[in-house]
């Protein structure tokens, strides 16, 4: 017993050396007074200095943003009024085929998602950049607002709306002060999901940006193509603390949402 | 009857939704799929497709990557899915597993450019044990080491998960009647996380079919998959129908994939 114990750690122990250890090494280039990634030297925060006053990459820092901003409040409003739709259908067919519909951005490949939505925004002649960009964010932030949404609604008890409508509630009061307020947490987790696929999302990007709009991943892209700068080492150390911050707020979303679960 | 016109308004968005960007756009792509370069209607892609070698072995050779980074993805997360289980705090740990797929895939996979570079770290350990720098980067390996790195998370996730839902009192029972540890493994625990590790294939094949920004920037271009060929068909020689062509394949492979291992969905990217 004792003996298995221990090899058990050791394998959890490598695999996390395994996982971390490229994020902290090029974090810890971020740190090196050297041009490349090879031979530590020297302790400086020069890269950092260089990465703030590299105004052309705040900008695109600022746009992507916005563009996930955007795009994930809008997704999180058309995803929540699909999930109340769905939750409505009564018929299995129908909700199947509502569901089935909803999946297929979720399980279709990147590649298929940009080249398909490229495809459509040229057919309607659409000048590729920003809106685009928006628009295809939009596009495949939706179903996981749904997904975040549905199960919550579906296991929400009828007698309240039941009870809602005895006491004179119209739709909308029933909607906004008894339907809204229980589905709160997994709204905001839907928004939140929604939030971190517009910023992690590169191929997409890729198929609809067309020149002169960039968003973070496609100008990594761009700059890992041309070589090592450590300005993009710096700038995951900040992005590792930007992750880290949203991964402890998306923990606690989940455990509040758990509480309320067991209450 | 004016509450059913209300009703409908708020079905607008999500309606326009799915016509506008998931059914009109994957109709599209099955349209331009037999569109050739002059803009006629015709079969001459999958045609070109089917006859021309390269584009037959290219597909063989992604689905074959694949294969490897979904296997080896496999054979690693199992146990670690397995052992992070047994552990105290394990909700904890299996946030630890999640939070490297918060960091942007780029900025992973620029990682690896500096580790397995020329004169990257590995390379410089190489050099002073006096074996001498060799060519890591742009290479099959770094490719297939790159993606299986990148997608363990996702196959862990949906196996710790299902473990969780395993009731442990088959494993008493099994126990209790006399099965060794092995026996206990292979006639129960398997079997019931089954669903799990078919989740986990699902979430790591298809995506491996088509992760065109590693293979340019860690593959060198030795290695084209489905994804690659799209790309370039689409961005580089402009020629849709023939990209249209290898993403209906894609979305085909896609469709074979989930009709073999069930319906789920990914739970992050």
């Amino acid at each position: 017993m004792r003996k298995t114990f221990h090899w058990r750690n050791i394998y959890i122990f490598v695999m996390f050396i395994l996982l971390y250890l490229p994020i902290f090494y090029l974090i810890g280039y971020s740190f090196s007074d050297t041009k490349t990634m090879a031979h530590f030297q020297g302790f400086t925060l020069q890269h950092y200095d260089d990465l703030f006053n590299d105004t052309r990459l705040l900008q695109i820092m600022l746009v992507t943003l916005l563009v996930a901003l955007l795009s994930s409040l809008l997704a999180t409003l058309i995803g929540t009024l699909g999930a109340l739709w769905i939750n409505r259908v009564s018929r299995s067919l129908a909700r199947n085929t509502l569901l089935s519909l909803n999946n297929i951005l979720m399980v279709s490949p990147d590649v298929i998602i940009g080249a398909s939505l490229l495809i459509f925004f040229t057919c309607l002649h659409v000048q590729l950049g920003f809106w685009t960009v928006l628009l295809s964010h939009i596009a495949f932030s939706v179903p996981i607002v749904v997904l975040m949404i549905l199960p919550k609604l579906d296991e929400m008890d009828k007698s309240m709306l039941d009870a809602a409508a005895d006491l004179g509630a119209n739709t909308w009061q029933t909607l906004t002060r008894v339907i809204l307020p229980y589905l709160t947490s997994s709204i905001l987790a839907g928004f939140f999901m929604a939030f971190t696929y517009s910023l992690d999302d590169f191929a997409v990007t890729f198929f609809v940006t067309g020149n002169g709009f960039e968003t973070l991943s496609i100008e990594i892209y761009s700059r890992a193509r041309q070589g090592i700068s450590l300005e993009i080492n710096a700038l995951s150390g900040i992005l590792f603390i930007f992750a880290l911050v949203l991964v402890i707020g998306y923990y606690f979303i989940s455990l509040h949402t758990q509480r309320k679960r067991n209450r | 009857m004016k509450n059913k016109y209300v009703q409908w308004l708020f079905n607008l968005p999500y309606l326009l939704w799915l016509a506008l960007f998931v059914i009109i756009p994957l109709l599209l792509i099955f349209y331009y799929s037999f569109i050739d370069l002059n803009g006629h209607f015709t079969l001459a892609n999958y045609a070109t497709y089917f006859h021309s070698g390269t584009y037959l072995k290219m597909t063989f050779n992604s689905v074959w990557y694949a294969f490897l980074v979904t296997a080896i993805a496999l054979l690693v997360s199992y146990p670690l899915a397995y052992f992070l289980h047994q552990t105290k705090h394990k909700q904890l740990w299996l946030l630890l597993v999640i939070l490297p797929t918060w960091i942007n895939l780029l900025l992973k996979a620029y990682a690896f450019i500096g580790i397995f570079g020329q004169n990257g770290s590995i390379n410089t350990f190489l050099s002073l044990l006096g074996i001498g720098p060799k060519q890591i980067l742009f290479t099959d390996f770094s490719f297939v080491f790159v993606a299986t790195y990148i997608e363990i998370p996702f196959m862990v996730l949906p196996i710790f998960n299902n473990m969780e839902e395993l009731n442990p009192s088959y494993i008493n029972a099994s126990r209790d009647l006399g099965a060794t540890s092995w026996q206990t493994f292979i006639k129960v625990i398997w079997p019931l996380t089954l669903p799990g590790v078919k989740a986990g294939i699902q979430a790591v094949f298809i995506p491996s079919l088509s992760l065109f920004m590693l293979t340019r920037l860690i593959g060198g271009n030795r290695v084209i998959t489905l994804g690659t060929a799209i790309e370039e068909h689409f961005l580089t020689t402009m020629n849709w129908g023939m990209g249209s062509t290898i993403g209906v394949v894609l979305i085909l492979a896609m469709v074979l994939i989930m009709m073999i291992t069930g319906e789920h969905h990914r739970k992050r990217r």
